[in-house]
């Protein structure tokens, strides 16, 4: 079986790879081009572990093929500090002890990032509806939706 | 080992020619969120892929004669963004952001919710009380069908070898007409309805119902337009006794199966209350425009 | 309430976790993320049945499949004989383990494994197996556990005899043991009393969830030294576990753990490692086994469903008499199900004179359970604070008010055995209740609900080392895996002894052959024992400071002292010597005795035992049958909170465990007896938008045995949510649920049944 040849950028830099045509754009992420910030923890897009941007939008990579990144643009966890800068959301995350064993923490901030950058300000109840896709097992979200608060409060106090 | 085949055709007579050539062998791909998700399950083992999502005319939302064409590979985040479509068929846009989370929405579409031919996808009873068609391009040209039509049992759809749905047309809504849809699942997101009921509802100057539309989900092999939950309201100033006959009526259509996420018993009375509770929505809409 | 007054520098504070960069970068490597060259994809071939003689396994055309490199089954796998073996913290069935990971004459349950293939791509493996025949004579099953226990139900294991009952039966049955315990005369107790409450409750199995899937990677070399990569909660348990199944020394196997993505208890035992380790031999190539979501439901370990009769008795004035429970606990398809510490908790917060716990632990057609959280006691707890709220109803008595007037306290003698010393349940009571929570208002169809939970809380064999590098910093080497921000707890007290700064201190967790055996990450030990072996490690540290600036001053190593960081003369009469910190020591050390390190390995006693307290109020939809928590607050007594961000962590996390249990989560048999809801879809956890911001009020009556007063707090919150939900719902609506989940049909359906219209309360 002929593997497809894809070009594709990543965190703003160019990539290739090449894949299987039933391959997901989280295995490709993951074992072709060595990102393994994106998490599998169901392959059937209800815990959001492997949230990723794909052309802007907030997508669950096990639910893409990675052929169809060709000509896209992808944006993943690894992608999120600005060089050794954390996103406000990295550095919430940190100091309201939003992760307890971690394996959901690059989703979530996939996520978060991307419910922030459309709305600066939202409730307590968006943020949970919209984070509604990523799961937690261990802090029974609490800390999580404190810490998207707090970012943001901080993000609209910079921009 | 077996091969597949990815192609990502700008046109739909090449999808079609494509989908037509390989029959049941092949499958449009459009969000893949219910295809790769059966194919990763092993549930289905198709040898072509066909990506619709480099025709523009699959991603396009567009206003046409008093309503929209929504094309059927737009995902529910982009129609969510339309304020033009939100405002006209609200009842609409809200089942189809009902389907899974964030992350789905920014991939799922119409298209796909309808013809994966599940009977309990929320967007269908919506587009079926809605009145929405769907614009079916074949081998053999291009035919209008209601969205009622479609489905046909768990899983299979009355398109043809090599049909393809292209696009949904939302009418123009009529005067003092609302829409709404409502579901039943156990957590507040992220499940598969377990009952759905999409409601429309057309008031008169005094606020007398001229004209209604029930669609149920979920509770039938198929999803269901039922002409006898319509037939309540119709006439009556959706009073609590015509609401009653509504729930009666919407409870009468359910043939529905136990199963991991609701009992028959369950089903049958939730649909009741959800059509109750989804026309009192439908008419507060339906008095406000 | 941690805070500075204690007089701590680091301890109580929440500073950011040294292992939280990596986390939050996508840096971390879990278990499926660790790649070798050459590594083949490992995949397992499991029964599709519930029950099946396997009358034998041809898999010669799965090895004629291009990329196939090794197929391995029960064959590849010495027979280990029936009965217990102590290794590491206690009794253990190897055979069962062996038969569990590699099914051996019998399938017992949908999803055991059969056989397993390593090949040079996943879809090579998967064709493998497609390709594998396995003869299977489908034999009757049982998966309900009252079911299980009649005479003529389908038999799992032809030689399990009921242990525990005298004489011992002469013929085998699904039940495996029975066990009592008790205190007093209960039928006495209930001569005494003048009201009694009865009640049956059920409860559904449940999985841990944690959102990591077991994932392995093994390398075994030509001379038979193997290296394991995986995720577990205890390296040293993988090493022992893997030993025995392979029959190979432990010596013979290093385990280097990854980070761990969520356990609750699910990774205290093996399942893919030692498949993985047959593969690599087999093939003599790195093997990966990563499971998928469905095979984490279907194969590992949930805990029981279970079935519970409560019955309690009180004067009127609300003094207990007598408090009596009868536990049956489905095990899985091996027994080994939690019902005894079901029996030695159900009571345990209450000073009751008269009580009794007997216990049933049956095998049915289910995956073998593993501990989760708290083993066996919510499910008791559901039963006992169920009825205890029905008897605060019966008396007129605030619910709080009457466990209060019952409640366990420093010497109170629980029905498992001991004697209380120091403990804090009178105190999470008395905060429950001082709380605005308790005295909110209520809108219709609202109800509030209280349960309490009692947890053991253990110590056990731990090690740790504390090493000074050359420019004044400090590693931890903490043996145990770090599920919850251990890392930042252990640093805090290292932190805290050594007196340096938080910062300067770095912890590592390492693999088998870098510290001495360690027990597992579980029983909420780690931050009591472990940490007691880092204090430990860090104080001979303090040690050796103090002796070489001794050396350094040529005075008596007594004439040195340790304060903030700095070695000092004890008094002017020791001489007048500028504070010699811990950076120049360590800068020196070449000159004064070379490199300084501690090094403690422990068995830790006087684990102090831990009770909570919840509050939960819910709203319940008449016509739906929906409950909706509005609000949630967890009372514990913690001891001290180390980290306490961390410590309100667990309270948070256990509580929306225990509200998913209570709500929605629940394994979903088909007649056929597979699993129908092997997935995040239809076994629902609860997500963000199910639930509230959970208050914590974390209580510290400290724990005398532990340098700083920790006590073990992860695993009593998960405990009283069940009770607490129900209770709240019964004061919603006035329905009881006896049978949890309370889902929707289950809860409409009772609703519906109790429509004599009976006000709520």
């Amino acid at each position: 079986m002929a593997k497809r040849h894809v070009t594709t950028t990543v965190n703003g830099e160019p990539r290739e790879f090449l894949c299987e045509v039933d391959q997901t754009l989280l295995d490709a992420l993951r074992d072709e081009l060595g990102l393994t910030g994106s998490k599998e923890g169901c392959g059937s897009g209800d815990c959001g572990a492997c949230s990723v941007m794909l052309d802007g939008r907030l997508v669950c990579s096990c639910l893409a093929l990675a052929v169809e990144a060709e000509g896209r643009e992808v944006e993943t966890i690894e992608g999120m500090a600005d060089g050794d800068r954390l996103h406000p959301l990295q550095r919430t995350f940190l100091e309201e002890a939003a992760l307890q064993c971690g394996i959901c923490t690059p989703g979530f901030l996939v996520a978060a990032k991307a419910l922030l950058d459309r709305d600066p300000d939202p409730s307590e109840t968006e943020i949970r509806y919209w984070l509604a896709g990523n799961l937690c097992r261990c802090t029974g979200y609490d800390k999580i939706v404190r810490a998207v608060q707090k970012a943001a409060v901080e993000m609209r106090a910079e921009a | 080992m077996r091969s597949i085949q990815y192609e990502a055709p700008a046109t739909v007579d090449e999808a079609v020619a494509r989908l037509a050539e390989a029959g049941d062998k092949a499958r449009p791909l459009a969000g893949g969120t219910d295809l790769i998700v059966q194919m990763r399950s092993r549930l289905i083992s198709p040898e072509v892929i066909v990506d619709v999502k480099n025709i523009p005319e699959l991603l396009q939302v567009s206003e046409e004669g008093g309503g929209f064409r929504v094309g059927a590979a737009v995902p529910g985040a982009v129609l969510g963004e339309n304020e033009a479509v939100v405002a006209m068929w609200p009842g609409v846009v809200e089942a189809f952001e009902l389907i899974g989370s964030t992350q789905i929405q920014g991939r799922a579409s119409l298209g796909g919710n309808l013809c994966n031919g599940s009977p309990a996808a929320d967007s269908t009873p919506a587009m079926i009380a809605a009145g929405v068609t769907c614009e079916i391009a074949g081998p053999n040209g291009r035919r209008e069908a209601p969205v009622e039509d479609l489905v046909t049992a768990p899983g299979e759809t009355s398109l043809g070898r090599g049909e393809l749905v292209v696009s949904f047309f939302l009418p123009p809504r009529p005067a003092r007409t609302g829409d709404a849809y409502l579901r039943f699942i156990p957590r507040t997101e992220m499940d598969i309805a377990v009952v759905g009921v999409g409601v429309c509802v057309t008031l008169d100057d005094g606020g007398t119902c001229t004209g209604a539309r029930v669609g149920l989900g979920a509770v039938a092999p198929r999803p269901l337009l039922v002409p006898a939950a319509a037939d309540a309201l119709v006439g009556t100033r959706l009073d609590d006794g015509a609401m009653a006959n509504l729930a009666a009526a919407a409870s009468a259509a359910c043939n529905p199966i136990d199963d991991k996420r609701g009992t028959k018993t369950y089903r049958i009375k939730v649909a009741g209350v959800l059509a109750r509770r989804a026309a009192g929505i439908a008419s507060e809409r339906a008095r406000s425009n | 309430m941690s805070d500075s007054a204690s007089g701590f520098k680091w301890v109580g504070t929440r500073p950011v976790r040294p292992d939280g960069l990596d986390k939050v970068t996508g840096r971390a490597n879990f278990g499926a993320d660790f790649t070798m060259p050459g590594m083949l994809v490992g995949r397992i071939l499991r029964s599709p049945h519930a029950h099946a003689r396997v009358a034998g396994i041809d898999a010669s055309a799965a090895l004629a499949v291009p990329g196939v490199k090794a197929v391995v089954t029960a064959e590849d796998f010495p027979e280990i004989p029936d009965g217990d073996l102590m290794v590491g913290e206690g009794p253990m069935n190897f055979r069962d383990l062996s038969c569990n990971v590699m099914a051996r004459g019998k399938v017992l349950y949908d999803g055991h494994p059969v056989a397993a293939v390593a090949a040079t791509s996943r879809a090579a493996a998967e064709e493998a197996l497609d390709r594998i025949r396995v003869d299977y004579e489908v034999l009757p099953h049982v998966v309900d556990v009252l079911e299980a226990m009649e005479p003529g139900a389908p038999l799992l294991h032809e030689n399990l005899f009921t242990e525990g009952v005298d004489p011992k039966p002469d013929r085998p049955s699904n039940v495996a043991s029975r066990v009592e315990f008790s205190l007093g005369d209960v039928e006495a107790g209930f001569a005494e009393a003048d009201v009694v409450v009865e009640g049956e409750y059920t409860t559904e199995a449940v999985h841990q969830g944690y959102i990591e899937p077991h994932a392995a990677v093994a390398s075994v070399g030509e001379d038979g030294h193997c290296t394991v990569w995986c995720s577990s909660q205890g390296q040293f348990m993988v090493r022992a576990y893997c030993a025995k199944l392979l029959g190979v020394e432990n010596s013979r196997i290093r385990v280097i753990p990854s980070e761990i993505g969520g356990g609750f208890g699910g990774k205290t035992t093996i399942y893919v490692e030692p498949v993985a380790l047959a593969l690599s031999r087999k093939a003599g190539r790195p093997v990966k086994i990563v499971m998928d979501r469905d095979e984490v439901f279907r194969a590992t370990g949930p805990t029981s469903s279970t079935h519970v009769k409560v019955r309690i008795g009180a004067t009127k004035d609300g003094r207990i008499t007598a408090g009596d429970t009868e536990l049956r606990y489905q095990a899985g398809a091996f027994s080994g199900s939690p019902v005894q510490l079901g029996c030695m908790t159900a009571f345990a917060p209450y000073h009751l004179d008269h009580v009794r716990a007997v216990g049933y632990d049956v095998v049915v057609n289910r995956p073998k359970c593993a501990a989760y959280r708290a083993p066996g006691a919510p499910m008791a707890a559901f039963g006992v604070e169920s009825a205890l709220d029905e008897l605060a109803g019966k008396l007129g008595m605030d619910p709080l008010e009457l466990r209060l007037a019952n409640a366990a306290r420093e010497g109170t003698k629980a029905a498992y055995g001991p004697r209380f010393r120091q403990i804090g349940y009178v105190e999470t009571v008395e905060a429950a209740l001082a709380h605005e929570h308790y005295r909110a208002a209520l809108g219709p169809n609202q109800g509030r609900g209280v349960a309490s939970g009692f947890w053991f809380n253990i110590g056990g064999q731990s090690s740790a080392a504390v090493h000074v590098n050359e420019d004044g910093t400090a590693v931890v080497v903490d043996p145990n895996p770090d599920i919850g921000g251990s890392r930042a707890s252990m640093a805090i007290m290292a932190a805290e002894v050594l007196g340096i700064d938080y910062d300067r201190v770095r912890p590592i967790v390492p693999d088998t052959s870098s510290i001495p055996y360690s027990d597992m990450t579980g029983g909420s030990r780690v931050t009591f024992a472990v940490g007691m072996a880092v204090v430990e490690a860090a104080k001979q540290v303090v040690e050796e400071l103090r002796s070489r600036a001794a050396k350094v001053w040529d005075v008596d190593v007594d004439g040195v002292v340790w304060e903030n960081g700095e070695a000092r003369p004890a008094s002017s009469n020791v001489g007048e010597f500028e504070p010699l910190s811990l950076a120049a020591l360590a800068e020196g050390s070449a000159k004064t005795g070379g490199p300084i390190s501690g090094q403690a390995t422990i068995n830790a006693r006087g684990a102090g035992p831990g009770f909570g307290t919840h509050v939960c109020d819910v709203e319940v939809d008449p016509d739906t049958g929906r409950v909706t928590v509005l609000r949630y607050t967890a009372v514990q007594d913690v001891g001290r909170a180390i980290h306490p961000s961390y410590v309100e962590g667990q309270l948070q996390g256990g509580a929306a465990q225990g509200i998913g249990w209570a709500l929605n989560e629940e394994y979903v048999y088909s007649e056929a007896g597979t699993l129908e809801n092997p997935g995040f879809l239809d076994y629902r956890v609860p997500v963000a938008s199910d639930l509230p911001m959970i208050d914590t009020v974390l209580v510290e009556v400290p724990n005398p045995r532990h340098p700083y007063g920790v006590r073990g707090v992860g695993e009593v919150p998960i405990i009283p949510p069940l009770a607490a939900v129900a209770n709240a719902i019964r004061h919603a609506c006035g329905t009881r649920m006896n049978h949890l989940p309370a889902s929707p049909p289950r809860l409409l359906a009772a609703l519906d049944a109790a429509k004599l219209p009976e006000a709520a309360d």
